[in-house]
This record gives structure tokens, C-alpha cells and sequence, in this order.
């Protein structure tokens, strides 16, 4: 099978890897680059938890194929964290106990973090419809909900730039 | 047989290639097709990627709009003059899909999916297609009636449509997961008034047969007609004629009868159904 090579950057650094001809971004991740963070669940677009960011949109890795994303800039929540800080999106996870088995926070805080690229002060309508992609089977979606609310609060409160 | 990835610049080369490659298919946003890949579909071969920049682009001239194939959904959420389409857009799947999900793409989505094509039909869209033959424009009704048995090699290049007078276009999709799930029904309409009466009337219906259709007879028997109560009460009959919902795991066919006129009365009548 053919080897094709790749440059991209992820988050923030730039990679180069050689992916299999057709093969999806989230294999590319998780095969080629060690980043295991975006997590492989339906393979059908319909969890959302292997949602990343590329070019700064949501988009589900299990279905993006690698190489439409040559030269793309690509965030997964590996790059969340920052200086050994956590992103006030984990901080708020952990208060509101928005994680219970773990399996959908990824793509939760992913799906969250693009929503908060273009609208830094969501209201709850605005964070139900961003995280509309993304399921979860423990929490109720509820504790997710407002940890994203409190998220971005947080945010606001200490200036722009903070996403 | 593994898989693999081309892409062309050309949309004739593009054509070419995939005339000659049987497991060859254009990718748009991958949504389905993809999906269709990881679900084991091993007919799929090879993904052709497009890169005609001409198919991403949204224009609009002497009142005419012409979407790209490669336009994205969020894209059209994005354009400040396509807004009054946003709620055709908006309900494709959740955000993530809507990244990729594109305006070629969604014209080949089976039942109930292709709510998007449903606008355009109810918009009276031409599609732009390369085939073999050369390019050739289709009214949207006939490349949904040829949709199943479409030439080798057929790539979708771009749709166009007039705009329609402000406030004419109204959108409706009944969804049981909200706010985003598949369509029990999805209805599209541009209605012009003249003098107080229905002038002319496009309404699309979306999962009420294999492919977006027209609701033609209902259309016929608007035309001349008040939009009140009591004339979508005469014309009830008319509403469910020549559809052929799916049952699937969204509603029985049964259902999506039942409910169709239901959902067309508040879409056609807001002050005082919606
Ligand atoms: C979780 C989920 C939710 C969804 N929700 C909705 C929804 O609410 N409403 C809805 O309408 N759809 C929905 N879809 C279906 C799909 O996302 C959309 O219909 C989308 O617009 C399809 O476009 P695409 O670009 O992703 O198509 P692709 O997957 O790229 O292609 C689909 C098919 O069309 C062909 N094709 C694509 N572009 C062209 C072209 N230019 N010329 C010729 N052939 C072409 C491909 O070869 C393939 O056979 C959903 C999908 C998922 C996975
Ligand atoms: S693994 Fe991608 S959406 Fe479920
Ligand atoms: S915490 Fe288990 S699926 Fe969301």
C-alpha cells in the first residue's frame, strides 16, 4: 500500500509522518503520531468523540481523511493544557464533575473549545447545539453543560485570547 | 485490494479517472462516504479528491446564486448574504459535520438524510454537472430522478437558483433528537402572493420517498388560493399524494404520512399553527 507523506501541525508543533493512501485522520493520530487523545468509538461520525480541531473548525477525525489535512494546523486536547496549566475547560470538567468514564470529554472539550473560537460568551442554547455532535452515556449531558458554561465565564473574566 | 487517495486539479480529469476506476468515488466532505469505507464497504477504492477552486466558492450575479459543490454547510452559515438559508444549513447534523458536510454531498445523502437538497428543489436549483459527455446542466427533479443510475464518472460541479423575494423561502425539519437528528420529515417552500392569494408555490418534501420530491399536486391546487385555515383543510388530500416515505428507525412510512400535513400547515401558517 502506498505511503504518502504528510506535513501538518499539531498542536502548535509541526509534524511530518508517511500515512496509508486513503486512511482517516484518526488513524493518522493515534498510528503514526502517538497522540491518543482523540479517542475511536462509532467510526461513524455519530459520537463525536474523536472530534479535533483543523484550521481552527470541528471536525470528526473518523471520518476526515489524512490527507486533506497536508498542511493543516490540527488541535486535539493533548494541546489543551499550557505551560503545565490546565485549560479552564479541564479545571471546569473536574469541578462540575462533567467526567464520568472519560470516553466522550475529548470530543466534548474539543467541540467546546471550537464553539468558544467564535462565540466567547455562549449562552446554554448555544453550548447545547455546540456539543449536539457529541454523546454521552454517563453524565446526563447536564454537569457537561455547565462546565462549558462555567468555562467560559472563566474565560471572559480573564481577557481575550484565553481560548 | 487497499484503499487509496488521488487528486486532480482538473474536474476533467477527475471525470476521466473515475470512468476508468469502477471503485473510484468523488469525496466531498466524506460524511458518508467515509462512513460507508469504515462501515467495510470494500466497492469503495479510491477517494478523488477535487481541487477545482471554482467548486468551493459562493457567487452571486443579477440576482442568481451559485453555490460550488465543495461549499460547506458551516460555510453557508458563515456567508452574511445566505442567511435566510441558514435554517436549511443549520440542521445538517451537528457542528462537526457541518464542517465537511458539502452542497454536492448532500445532493447523493439517501432518505432521510439530503434536507439541504430539499431547499434547493423547493429554490428551483439547476445542477451543473461533467460527465463523460461534456457539461450539461439538470434541473435538481431530474438529477433526483436519475439519481440511482447515474453515468460512470459524473461529478457534480455547482448548483444555482435565483433568490428568491425576501421572506418567501420558509424551511421546516421535525426531528426527534433536537437539535440535531435525522428528519421524520423535512419541507422547503418558496410561495409568491399575489394579491392576497397563493401567485405560484415550490414545496419540496424531504424523507417522504428515496429522494427530495416535489409535492406537485399540492402545489397545482395552491395556486389561486388564500393561504387560511380552511383552504390547507380542502386541500389536505392533496398534501400526502405521490409520496413514498421510508420506514426506518426515525418513523414508519405510516407516521411520516400522518404527520406530513401536520408540519406543512405550521410551516405555510405560523400565526396560527407554528
Ligand atoms: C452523524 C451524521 C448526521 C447527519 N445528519 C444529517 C442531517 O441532519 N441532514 C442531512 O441532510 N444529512 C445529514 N448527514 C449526512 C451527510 O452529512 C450530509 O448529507 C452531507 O451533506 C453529505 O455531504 P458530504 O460532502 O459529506 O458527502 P460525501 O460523503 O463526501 O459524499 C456522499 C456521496 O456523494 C458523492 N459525491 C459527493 N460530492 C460529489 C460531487 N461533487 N459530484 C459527484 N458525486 C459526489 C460521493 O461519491 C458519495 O457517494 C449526517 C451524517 C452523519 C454522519
Ligand atoms: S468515532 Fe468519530 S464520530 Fe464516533
Ligand atoms: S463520561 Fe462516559 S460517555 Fe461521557
Amino acid at each position: 500500500m502506498a505511503k504518502i507523506p504528510l506535513h501538518f501541525i499539531l498542536n502548535g508543533e509541526e509534524r511530518a509522518e508517511f500515512v496509508d493512501s486513503g486512511a482517516t485522520l484518526l488513524r493518522l493520530l493515534r498510528d503514526k503520531t502517538g497522540d491518543l487523545t482523540a479517542k475511536s468509538g462509532c467510526l461513524q461520525g455519530t459520537c463525536g468523540t474523536c472530534t479535533v480541531l483543523v484550521d481552527g473548525a470541528p471536525r470528526l477525525s473518523c471520518i476526515t481523511l489524512a490527507e486533506d489535512c497536508d498542511g493543516a494546523d490540527v488541535e486535539t486536547v493533548a494541546g489543551l493544557a499550557a505551560h503545565g496549566q490546565l485549560h479552564p475547560l479541564q479545571h471546569a470538567v473536574m469541578e462540575h464533575f462533567a467526567a464520568q468514564c472519560g470516553f466522550c470529554t475529548p470530543g466534548m472539550l474539543m467541540a467546546a473549545k471550537a464553539l468558544f473560537l467564535t462565540n466567547p460568551r455562549p449562552s446554554r442554547e448555544d453550548v447545547v447545539e455546540a456539543l449536539s455532535g457529541n454523546i454521552c452515556r454517563c453524565t446526563g449531558y447536564e454537569p457537561i453543560i455547565q462546565a462549558v458554561l462555567s468555562a467560559a465565564q472563566v474565560m471572559s473574566a480573564s481577557g481575550p485570547g484565553a481560548a | 485490494m487497499g484503499l487509496s487517495y488521488r487528486r486532480f486539479e482538473k474536474v476533467s480529469a477527475a471525470t476521466s479517472f473515475l470512468t476508468e476506476e469502477a471503485g473510484a468515488c468523488v469525496v466531498g466532505g466524506g460524511t458518508l462516504l467515509v462512513r460507508r469505507v469504515n462501515e467495510g464497504d470494500a466497492a469503495v477504492t479510491t477517494y478523488v479528491r477535487v481541487c477545482d477552486p471554482e467548486m468551493k466558492r459562493i457567487d452571486e450575479a443579477d440576482g442568481r446564486i451559485r453555490l460550488g459543490a465543495l461549499v460547506t454547510m458551516a460555510q453557508l452559515l458563515g456567508h452574511p448574504g445566505l442567511q435566510w438559508l441558514a435554517p436549511a444549513a443549520r440542521i445538517v447534523g451537528g457542528p462537526a459535520i457541518r464542517s465537511a458536510a458539502t452542497v454536492g454531498g448532500n445532493l447523493f445523502a439517501a432518505s432521510p438524510y439530503g434536507d439541504f437538497g430539499v431547499a434547493l428543489l423547493a429554490l428551483g436549483a439547476v445542477v451543473t454537472v461533467h460527465g463523460a459527455v461534456g457539461v450539461e446542466e439538470w434541473p435538481l427533479a431530474e438529477f433526483f430522478a436519475r439519481r440511482d443510475s447515474l453515468p460512470a464518472g459524473l461529478i457534480v460541479t455547482s448548483v444555482a437558483f435565483t433568490r428568491p423575494e425576501a421572506g418567501t423561502f420558509r424551511f421546516v425539519k421535525a426531528s426527534r433528537v433536537k437539535p440535531k437528528g435525522a428528519a421524520i420529515v423535512s419541507i422547503a417552500a418558496v410561495i409568491a402572493r399575489d394579491a392576497g392569494r397563493v401567485g405560484a408555490a415550490r414545496i419540496a418534501f424531504g424523507a417522504m420517498a428515496g429522494t427530495p420530491i416535489r409535492a406537485s399536486s399540492f402545489e397545482r391546487a395552491l395556486i389561486g388560493e388564500q393561504l387560511i385555515t380552511a383552504t390547507l383543510d380542502r386541500l389536505e388530500p392533496h398534501v400526502t399524494e405521490g409520496t413514498t416515505p421510508p420506514s426506518d428507525a426515525i418513523a414508519s412510512a405510516w407516521y411520516r404520512q400522518a404527520v406530513l400535513p401536520v408540519h406543512l400547515r405550521r410551516l405555510l401558517l405560523p400565526e396560527i399553527d407554528g
